[in-house]
């Protein structure tokens, strides 16, 4: 492959895992917390309504997980490509 | 022992901590006063960037300002979490290989450019020292309680205390006092919550206490909230608003690109070894954030149950009607917290309708019957006024917690304040010295002067920030919140296109960042005087308050961000693209591989 096609294909990678990740960013705190909250309302989780839940919770929690899966999954793609530090 | 000594045991001890670790710690060369030297551990970076990140606005004043919108408080919880997101993913990894110390440092090399540097430093310098008003805020409110004088006395004494320490150490001090600082400041957050969430609802964990039913009842604490809360004419807690649907996305957006966008924070991520620690860093910060994140909810939530059985004893646990004539308590008999916070003038009582009770209501109630019923009652109007940055000091003091959690909460408001001030003291110090002094206008200076330099900036900034801290243009948070609005409409898009468009130009990033923050400022001046200047407010001119499809000015950064956008790229179009050395040189941030140590030359 020459280096030009594999950085393209690289930066190609990337751009679809971020993608990927800004989508559920999005659905769970744009989403679920504001513009859908009103209609998870009518759902409980324990003393919880759920959009409630999302928007003072739950969102945050998802953040957490999406940063590490971000992580691990870039640092896989770095060595797939082969550009990896050390 | 008694309270005030016990507080007094509490600050000084964290204090002395503090200063031994910058002393141990002291700077050397300016590499490592800025960065110290490339070599901190992703965790350690983590909780340093997590004391930081969490300020007096975090701290003292958030959960208050919950406390008071109910749901839409949430704006904040997500705002300033979700920007940690975008701040892994798009910034910090691509920032760290650039390897320099400044945000102004890649906008001049990505766009070719001094004045592209120059206008950084204007947006910079505009986001910091409005985040240090807020600060000063917090700091006063913080002081004022812990000394036991007024508000505006206590932003002096703020004002002192902050200039020695943040001149005391550079970063490195700052990093591992950040260490000890974020200890303090999350165990002063969640022992009293602990504490207040097993006395209501019997659960030991805040996250999961407000989710379940009150001590010996079969109701869910937030139904019993609801209740409570619409029984005294304010909306319901869960649902209610910030205005409407739109600003609060807004507002939430503008705080996480905001978040993505301040120096203080981005800075963080040069002191990583490596790329691939840059990416992780976030996720830890984030994970010592939402410690206190996920907890604010709680205590917001159980400070308001807790105001209310204060001042309406049985409205909570015995289903008393809050209209009945002794329901409130009187005014002779109120708690001693209230008395110490009198003094502070952050807590007002004013006998409206000369009972001798308290009434706290909402009196703006728009509910015809609601109003009906208070005017049957003989109620007057709202008697008890609670600043909402007094809330998180208070709130073990209201639960009638032990004085040693108490001095806790003082001394971990303080770290948070200091921290974060301290923080952002460095940002500005290093934008003057560094990019402007040295990069800009004598490149020979030396690096005592370069030093010097900074710390007069600091003290500058301090005195600055600190008089307009005492005319605050809102509670800390929200005036937080407008710094975050400045960043996110100046700096996030220009960092933002420097690495994700190869072809973006220095008159499109340099046209688009003008824009932004012109149009942002203009906004919050608009509503807030201008450079928050009490009495030069101009709403006439943009057609009353929130004009802008009912969008507050806290939540305006986003639109000053989109038109950042557009204007950057209308003009690159017509403008010619950057030469091949720069576009060859995105290339080479957008992969690891080749990263190196942070170095300070040009």
């Amino acid at each position: 492959m020459k280096d030009e096609d594999s950085s393209h294909a690289y930066w190609k990678a990337t751009l679809g895992l971020l993608t990927r990740i800004l989508i559920i960013w999005f659905v769970v705190s744009f989403g679920a917390g504001i513009l859908f909250a009103p209609l998870l309302n009518n759902i409980q989780l324990g003393g919880y309504p759920l959009g409630f839940w999302f928007a003072q919770q739950g969102s945050i929690y998802i953040f957490i997980v999406l940063i590490f899966y971000y992580a691990k999954k870039m640092n896989d793609i770095d060595r797939r490509f082969d550009v990896h530090e050390d | 022992m008694e309270l005030q000594t016990t507080i007094y045991i509490f600050v000084g001890l964290s204090f002395a901590l503090y200063i031994g670790i910058a002393i141990w710690a002291r700077a050397g060369s300016t590499s490592e006063f800025y960065a110290a030297g490339g070599s901190v551990h992703p965790v350690m970076n983590g909780m340093a960037t997590a004391a930081d990140w969490m300020s007096a606005a975090s701290f003292i004043s958030m959960a208050g300002l919950i406390s008071n919108m109910g749901y839409g408080g949430a704006l904040f919880l997500m705002g300033w979490t979700g920007g940690y997101v975008l701040l892994a993913m798009l910034l910090a990894p691509y920032l760290r290989k650039f390897g320099k110390f400044t945000v102004p440092q890649f906008i001049g090399d990505r766009f070719y450019s001094k004045s592209a540097s120059t206008v950084a430093v204007i947006c910079l310098l505009t986001a910091s020292i409005t985040y240090i008003i807020g600060q000063m805020t917090g700091v006063g409110v913080a002081f004022s309680r812990f000394l036991g004088v007024s508000s505006d006395t206590g932003i002096y004494v703020g004002m002192a205390i902050v200039f020695a320490y943040a001149v005391f150490g550079g970063m490195k001090g700052i990093t591992y006092t950040q260490v000890a600082q974020y200890i303090v400041l999350i165990l002063a957050y969640t022992i009293p919550a602990v504490f207040i969430s097993l006395q209501l609802t019997g659960n030991v964990l805040p996250q999961l206490g407000l989710g379940s039913s009150l001590v010996g009842h079969d109701v869910s604490l937030l139904a019993k909230l609801d209740q409570v809360v619409t029984d005294l004419g304010f909306g319901k807690y869960t649902t209610a608003l910030p205005g409407s649907t739109l600003n609060m996305f807004m507002y939430t957006l503008s705080l996480m690109i905001g978040t993505a966008g301040l120096p203080h924070v981005i800075m963080r991520f040069f002191t990583v070894p490596s790329v691939k620690d840059a990416r992780s860093s976030a996720g830890w910060a984030l994970v010592f954030i939402a410690i206190l994140y996920t907890t604010a909810p709680a205590v917001a939530a159980m400070a308001k149950t807790n105001l209310i059985r204060t001042v309406t004893p049985g409205v909570v646990m015995k289903d008393t009607n809050v209209f009945e004539k002794d329901a409130a308590i009187k005014y002779e008999e109120r708690p001693d917290w209230m008395k110490r916070w009198e003094k502070t003038g952050l807590l007002k009582f004013e006998d409206k309708n000369g009972d001798g009770r308290i009434q706290y209501y909402n009196d703006a109630s728009k509910n015809a019957d609601f109003q009906k019923k208070a005017a049957d009652a003989g109620w007057k109007g709202n008697e008890l006024n609670v600043n909402a940055d007094i809330i998180v000091l208070a709130n073990p003091e209201i639960a009638l917690l032990p004085n040693w959690v108490i001095a806790l909460v003082a001394a971990g408001g303080l770290a948070a304040a200091l921290s974060t001030a301290a923080g952002l003291l460095m940002a500005i110090s290093s934008a003057v010295s560094h990019d402007l002094v040295k990069g800009i206008f004598a490149p020979n200076i030396s690096e005592k002067g370069e030093l010097m330099t900074g710390k007069i900036s600091m003290a500058v900034a301090i005195v600055i920030s600190g008089w307009l801290g005492l005319n605050p243009p809102g509670f800390a948070a929200g005036t937080v919140a407008l710094a975050f609005g400045i960043a996110a409409s100046s700096l996030f898009p220009a960092i933002m296109m420097g690495i994700f468009s190869k072809k973006m130009n220095k008159e499109g990033a340099m046209a688009g960042m003008l824009s932004g923050l012109f149009v942002t400022l203009f906004y919050v001046f608009a509503h807030k005087g201008l450079f928050f200047i009490k009495g030069t407010e101009y709403l006439d001119l943009i057609g009353g308050p929130n004009s802008f499809f009912g969008i507050t000015p806290e939540a305006f950064g986003s639109v000053g961000a989109i038109v950042n956008f557009v204007v950057a790229f209308l003009v690159d179009k017509v403008t010619k693209e950057p030469p091949a050395h720069i576009q060859a040189m995105v290339e080479a941030v957008r992969i690891p591989r080749g990263s190196k140590a942070v170095d300070g030359a040009h």
